[in-house]
C-alpha cells in the first residue's frame, strides 16, 4: 500500500512538484519569522539583561540604549564621568560601569570600559591576557574569528564609528592582548579596551585637529566628542547601571531626566518599544505567511480531488481485487502524508536555512548571529497543524470514494 | 460452482428497463458461454456474478456462498479470494510495472505459499521479457495476456471474461480462448465468458443466449 502511494506520488513528479514547493516555501517562511523574532527577543534580552539602566547625554533614550547597550546606533554625545559618577552613587546601585565609544577598526567599534563590563557578560578569556595599559585590547570570538585576528596583531583605529573613517589615528596602533570565549552576546563583536585608551586617542587627536582647523570656532568630532580645552573633566559616553532593587531604577530615572542636563534609560522599557515597533512587522510577514500555508494547503486539497478523479477507474480495479473502501481512502491519505511530511521537513529545513544565509547578513552588519535550533513548540504546532490539515483534506477529497460505482466506472472505458 | 435464481436488475437512471436474466447452474470446474447482441445486459450480469453490483431481486451463489447477503465487507473479501475478473477493456494501475501490478493482485487476495505461480504464469502468457514494462508500454496484444493474467493469478473459484476475444483476429481468439480454458483447468475454477462473438461459440459445450 506505501509502496503503491509512493509510486502513485512519483508518477505525477509535477503535480506532486507543484504541491511539495508550495507547502515547503510557506513552511519556511512562517518558522523563519517565528525563529527570527523568537531569537532576535533572546538577543535583546541577553544584551540587555545586564544593566538596569542607561545614564548617557541628552537625546533620544532609544538611541541610548540602541548606542550604549546594543552597540548599533550611533551615541548620543558624551557626559562627564566624575558627574555621572556623583549621581550613580547611590545605596540602590549595585554596580556602575563606565563606557565610551572611541574609534572603529574595520567598522568594529572599540569600547573603552572596566574589565567588570566583560564579567557582565560573563565573557572570559579563550588565550592571551585582558588588557593593561593603554593601547592593548581584547576582541571578542567574532571578531577575531571574522577577521583572522590573532594575539600580538597590532592595527589602526580609523576615527568614528562609521566602517571606511577616511582619517586614521596613524600614531600609536592598538595591539591584542587576548581572545574572548564566545559569550553569545554583543561583546563577541566588539573590542574592549580601558577608557584612558580612548581619551589618549582623541586629546591626541583633538590636538591635530585644532592645528588644522583653527578657523572652526566650535569643533565637534563625529562621536560628539566636545573637547575644546586639555585637561577638561573625563568624559565617557554612558554609564551603565545596576540596581539592588527595580524600583531603584524608576526613582533615580526619573532624577536625572528632571534634574541634570544628563539622561536616563531604561534599557528593558526602550527594548519593549522597540519590539512593539516591530512587532507591526512580524505580524505582517507572518500573515502573508499564514495565507501562503492556507493556499498550499488549499491546493494539496485540489490536487487530491484530481488525483482522485484522474484514477477513479484504477480505484475502482483495486475495488475488484477486494480492496475496500476505507483502505482506497488510506491509500489518498498515505499519499496526502507523504507529500505534507516531505513539505512540511523540506520547508523547515529552507527555513534553517535562510535563517543561516540571514545571520551571515545581519553579522557583518549588526552583530547579530542566528543559531540552528531544533524546532522549538510554536513550529511543531505550525507542523503539526499543516500535516493534520493536509490529511484532513485527503479524509475529504477521499469521502467521494464511498459513492464510487465500481461496476459503472470499469465499463466506462 | 455457480447458481443464480430469478435474477433481476434495474439501473436507476433508466425507468421500466428491468434485466431479467435466466438461471444458471453451473458446477464445479465446468464452462460457461453467454451469448447475447449488445445492451442486453451481458456485461451486468457478469458484475452480478463478480459482485459488483447488487441484484435487484433474486440470487448470486458462488461455491455456496450467496453473493447479495454479504456485507460490503464480506463481498470485498470474497472478491478478492475468489473471483477473477477479466474486463473488456484492460484496466491497470498506470504507474507500476507488469510485474508489480501482477504482484499487486495476488497480494490483494491474500493467498500465500504458491511461490511459483507467478513465474509460471508469467511463463504461459509469454510475457516473460516485459515484465519490469510499465503497463503503458505494452503492445494491446501484452495488454490483453496481463489481464488475463490478472484474472486467473489468485486461482479464484470463478473466472468472468468480458468480451474476451472482440478485438482479435481469428488466430489470436483461439489461443487466448484455449489459455483461459487451461487456466480455468489450472485453476479448477469456473469460466464464464460473455460475448457477441459468434466464433468463440465452437469452443464450449454449454452457452446461454440472453
Amino acid at each position: 500500500m506505501l509502496y503503491l502511494a509512493y509510486k502513485n506520488l512519483i508518477s505525477k513528479p509535477l503535480n506532486t512538484l507543484l504541491s511539495t514547493l508550495l507547502l515547503m516555501l510557506s513552511i519556511s517562511l512562517v518558522t523563519f519569522v517565528l525563529q527570527i523574532k523568537n531569537q532576535l527577543n533572546q538577543h535583546l534580552e541577553n544584551n540587555s539583561k545586564p544593566f538596569d539602566m542607561v545614564i548617557g547625554a541628552k537625546g533620544s533614550p532609544l538611541q541610548l540604549v540602541l548606542s550604549s547597550i546594543l552597540h548599533i546606533d550611533n551615541p548620543t554625545g558624551n557626559i562627564s564621568l566624575e558627574e555621572a559618577t556623583r549621581i550613580a552613587k547611590n545605596p540602590m546601585v549595585r554596580q556602575m560601569i563606565p563606557v565610551s565609544y572611541g574609534d572603529n577598526y574595520k567598522g568594529i567599534r572599540i569600547l573603552g570600559t572596566t574589565y567588570e563590563y566583560l564579567a557582565k557578560y560573563k565573557a572570559s578569556l579563550q588565550e592571551g591576557r585582558l588588557y593593561k595599559k593603554p593601547f592593548e585590547v581584547v576582541v571578542g570570538n567574532g571578531v577575531a574569528k571574522n577577521n583572522n585576528l590573532q594575539i600580538g596583531d597590532t592595527f589602526v583605529s580609523a576615527h568614528g564609528l562609521a566602517e571606511n573613517g577616511l582619517e586614521t589615528h596613524h600614531e600609536k596602533p592598538f595591539i591584542i592582548t587576548g581572545i574572548l570565549k564566545p559569550t553569545r552576546t554583543i561583546v563577541d563583536h566588539l573590542i574592549v579596551t580601558n577608557l584612558e585608551s580612548i581619551w589618549e586617542v582623541h586629546e591626541h587627536n583633538d590636538e591635530q585637529h585644532h592645528h588644522e582647523e583653527k578657523h572652526k570656532a566650535n569643533h565637534i568630532d563625529e562621536h560628539g566628542n566636545h573637547k575644546d580645552t586639555y585637561g577638561e573633566a573625563r568624559q565617557i559616553t554612558s554609564l551603565l547601571i545596576e540596581f539592588r532593587n527595580p524600583f531603584g531604577a524608576l526613582q533615580m530615572s526619573r532624577f536625572i531626566n528632571d534634574k541634570t542636563t544628563m539622561q536616563a534609560a531604561l534599557p528593558k522599557f526602550e527594548i519593549e518599544r522597540l519590539m512593539r515597533f516591530l512587532g507591526v512587522g512580524f505580524q505582517v510577514v507572518n500573515g502573508i505567511s499564514i495565507t501562503v500555508l492556507l493556499v498550499a494547503v488549499l491546493s494539496i486539497f485540489i490536487s487530491l480531488i484530481k488525483t482522485v478523479r484522474e484514477r477513479k477507474q484504477e480505484l475502482a480495479l483495486l475495488r475488484t481485487y477486494g480492496v475496500r473502501t476505507l483502505q482506497l481512502i488510506k491509500l489518498v491519505f498515505l499519499e496526502a502524508l507523504f507529500l505534507s511530511l516531505l513539505g512540511a521537513t523540506l520547508g523547515w529545513f529552507l527555513g534553517r536555512i535562510s535563517i543561516w544565509l540571514f545571520s551571515i547578513f545581519t553579522e557583518d552588519l549588526y552583530g547579530y548571529h542566528f543559531v540552528f535550533s531544533l524546532p522549538n513548540n510554536k513550529e511543531l504546532i505550525v507542523l503539526l497543524v499543516v500535516v493534520l490539515t493536509t490529511l484532513l483534506a485527503a479524509v475529504l477529497a477521499s469521502m467521494s470514494l464511498y459513492k464510487l460505482n465500481v461496476s459503472k466506472t470499469i465499463s466506462d472505458a | 460452482m455457480i447458481r443464480t435464481t430469478s435474477l433481476q436488475f434495474t439501473y436507476q437512471n433508466t425507468k421500466n428497463n428491468t434485466f431479467c436474466f435466466p438461471d444458471i447452474n453451473l458446477p464445479a470446474k465446468k464452462d460457461i458461454l453467454i451469448l447475447g447482441p449488445s445492451g442486453v445486459g451481458k456485461t451486468t450480469l457478469l458484475h452480478l456474478l463478480g459482485g459488483l453490483l447488487p441484484p435487484k431481486a433474486g440470487d448470486v451463489f458462488i461455491a455456496d456462498n450467496c453473493l447479495n447477503r454479504l456485507t460490503r465487507r464480506q463481498l470485498d473479501y470474497f472478491r478478492g479470494q475468489h473471483i477473477g475478473l477479466i474486463f473488456q477493456k484492460a484496466h491497470f494501475i498506470k504507474s507500476l510495472t507488469l510485474l508489480e501490478n501482477l504482484s499487486l493482485r495476488e497480494r490483494f487476495s491474500e493467498k500465500k505459499g504458491d511461490r511459483y505461480r507467478k513465474e509460471e504464469l508469467i511463463v504461459h502468457l509469454g510475457l516473460s521479457d516485459l515484465q519490469n514494462k510499465k503497463v503503458y508500454q505494452l503492445s494491446e496484444g501484452q495488454q490483453q495476456r496481463l489481464s488475463i493474467a490478472l484474472g486467473v493469478i489468485h486461482k479464484p473459484k470463478v473466472i468472468l471474461a468480458d468480451e474476451p476475444t472482440s478485438n482479435l483476429d481469428d488466430i489470436n481468439c483461439k489461443k487466448v480462448i484455449s489459455l483461459l480454458k487451461k487456466e480455468a483447468q489450472i485453476c479448477k475454477s469456473n469460466l464464464v465468458i460473455i460475448t457477441h462473438d459468434q466464433r468463440v461459440k465452437s469452443h464450449f459445450n454449454k452457452h446461454i443466449i440472453l
